[in-house]
């Protein structure tokens, strides 16, 4: 397939403006401002875009409802902050294509009449910042943003915010107050952002690789678009592969392509010839999958039937010599850190999971730890204000759900199986 | 100031540059001391308890002096299953360096990091703002013997 979100990435001079020009950027923009905010609006919907951070929300339905609020101002927030483990899909945007999102916001901003728009770039990123802060300074002297965009009337301005350091900020709501100068905690919705987001005023906030995708959808037309990848959910798509394969990295494919293709035709297969035990589909907040669900399409509506999710489409692969009571103890050690704290049964629940993981993987593992950890994770899920805790508590049922073997035999022999 | 007046044009209110205006105070006193989160209290004429509040919740504000170069190791399941772990006892081993510490002679600060998106090529690292992927147990001391 023909790349476009890591078009050209491999160039050196890739992230200036002058070489996106030469190679045809910004032409989306130019079309984009010779038609009505609707009509872009309308094309989005119709392409079947759907949001490219993990929740796979329509993006057109989004911009539809933030569109409809009668308040203004509105503002456009490009989520920046890659924080789920795995995740490394919108670094080679960020650092390498950064015109591309820039040109995605802009026309995104045109559609949705929004006039401010802020970058939420994570704070781990620092290479990404200066490219970034570089490539809005070049637009705004070649007259792409600023007021009256390429002569339209039209008005964007741009920003980067840094994050500095909270997983909990790559939750929208969260995002929101942090750009608002507080503590990151999630805000419960409804209200939801679109009517009620930054300072109370509308906001629209779309993942890196969703706005990149929209020079692409008014390029080409949401017709031709919707011919990519899996019909239900189309577009290219960009899967993180990291772990035991030969070959670790970010492939661009159509949406839909199957973890088996993935990981053994784009990926070289299992590093040194080894054995498959488990992969990630989506980053570490979504349920582990056991090898026979290889041949599912990697996306939004298939990933669901066999119990895990998308996400952000990062692969994560862990062939035989992979402790997996390890790695979902590490998982824990993670929400633990970054559980913002607000909700009681994540604050809590996850500290316990951990610990009791911990014993277990430790060899201090007790009858009944199994049963202990599925009655917390149980009382977690469904039971706060965002999706961290529901998708600690899932990480945590779905390793024991399809590897019980390696927890058992932790808990029987004080001792993990690998090494065995 | 003058970065503060420039950031600010960047918000619809004060507050909105509190993070960045904390990463100013960072950045000039090496660490967010009291003095310096009032000196950012004052600049956005915010209370010094809001400010405070703030600054605790984010890991990347330090809230003790840090060492010459500040070593951000990430250790999350891709760098772990690449061996991350076996480079955080290598570094006690070798500078006395502990998580959340710094060696006494001042030159490095260790922190854990949870993921910073280099998972193709784990273990990975910062130093200062510098990025370093593909860490072995040779290659991590090449690297950091370059920061005095």
């Amino acid at each position: 397939m023909e790349r476009f979100l890591l078009k050209n990435i491999d160039n050196p001079e890739s992230h200036r403006l002058a070489f996106y020009e030469a190679e045809g950027g910004y032409g989306s923009l130019k079309k984009a401002l010779s038609l009505k905010p609707e009509e872009i609006i309308g094309e989005v919907k119709n392409s079947g875009l759907r949001g490219r951070g993990g929740a796979g929300f329509p993006t057109g339905m989004k911009w539809d409802f933030a569109s409809r609020d009668p308040k203004f101002p509105k503002y456009l927030i490009c989520n920046a902050d890659e924080g789920e483990p795995g995740t490394f899909k919108d670094r080679p945007i960020l650092e390498k294509n950064p015109h591309l999102l820039i040109e995605g916001m802009i026309i995104s901003a045109y559609a949705l009449k929004a006039e401010k728009g802020y970058i939420y770039l994570r704070g781990e990123y620092p290479y990404a910042k200066v490219v970034l802060e570089e490539a809005i300074k070049e637009a705004y002297e070649k007259g792409y943003l600023g007021d009256n965009i390429l002569g339209s009337g039209f008005k964007f301005d741009l920003s980067v915010h840094q994050g500095a350091g909270a997983y909990i900020c790559g939750e929208e709501t969260a995002l929101i107050e942090s750009i608002e100068g507080k503590r990151g905690q999630p805000r419960i919705k409804p209200p939801f952002p679109v009517n009620v987001g930054a300072w109370g005023m509308p906001t629209v906030v779309n993942n890196v690789e969703t706005l990149a995708n929209i020079p692409l959808i008014i390029k080409i037309g949401s017709e031709e678009y919707k011919k990519i990848g899996n019909p239900e959910c189309p577009g290219p798509k960009l899967y993180c592969v990291s772990g035991c394969v030969e070959s670790p990295g970010v492939y661009e494919l159509p949406m839909g392509t199957t973890l088996r293709e993935i990981i053994y035709e784009h990926c070289g297969g299992i590093r040194g010839g080894g054995e498959l035990k488990a992969v990630i589909p989506g980053g570490i907040s979504t349920p582990v999958l056991t090898p026979d669900k290889l041949d599912t399409m990697m996306d939004f509506v298939s990933l669901p039937k066999v119990g895990s999710m998308l996400g952000s489409g990062a692969v994560m692969v862990f062939d035989q010599s992979v402790c997996l009571v390890r790695v979902c103890w590490r998982a824990m050690k993670f929400f633990e850190h970054e559980s913002c704290g607000k909700c009681t049964p994540c604050r809590e629940g996850v500290s316990w999971m951990r610990t009791v993981l911990e014993r277990i993987e430790s060899g201090f593992g007790r009858k009944g730890d199994i049963e202990l950890l599925q009655d917390v994770a149980s009382n977690i899920a469904g039971k706060t204000f965002c999706p961290l805790g529901d998708g600690a508590a899932g990480v945590v049922l779905s390793f024991i759900r399809n590897f019980p073997e390696e927890f058992d035999y932790h808990i029987e022999h004080k001792k993990c199986m690998v090494e065995a | 100031m003058d970065e503060i007046k420039e950031i600010l044009k960047k918000y619809p209110d004060r507050r909105g540059a509190l993070l960045p205006t904390l990463y100013v105070a960072q950045k000039a006193y090496g660490w967010l001391s009291q003095e310096a989160l009032e000196e950012a209290a004052k600049a956005l004429n915010l209370p010094p308890a809001t400010v405070k509040g703030v600054a605790t919740f984010y890991a990347m504000y330090k809230h003790k002096p840090m060492g010459r170069h500040l070593i951000q190791l990430c250790t999350n399941v891709a760098c772990m299953i690449m061996g991350a772990e076996r480079l955080v006892d290598l570094l006690k081993e070798r500078y006395g360096l502990e998580p959340g510490g710094t060696t006494e002679d001042g030159r490095f600060s260790l922190v854990i990091m949870e993921c910073i998106g280099a998972c193709d090529r784990a273990p990975a690292m910062l130093v200062d703002t510098d990025f370093h992927a593909d860490l072995n147990e040779n290659n991590i001391f090449e690297i950091l013997e370059k920061y005095e």
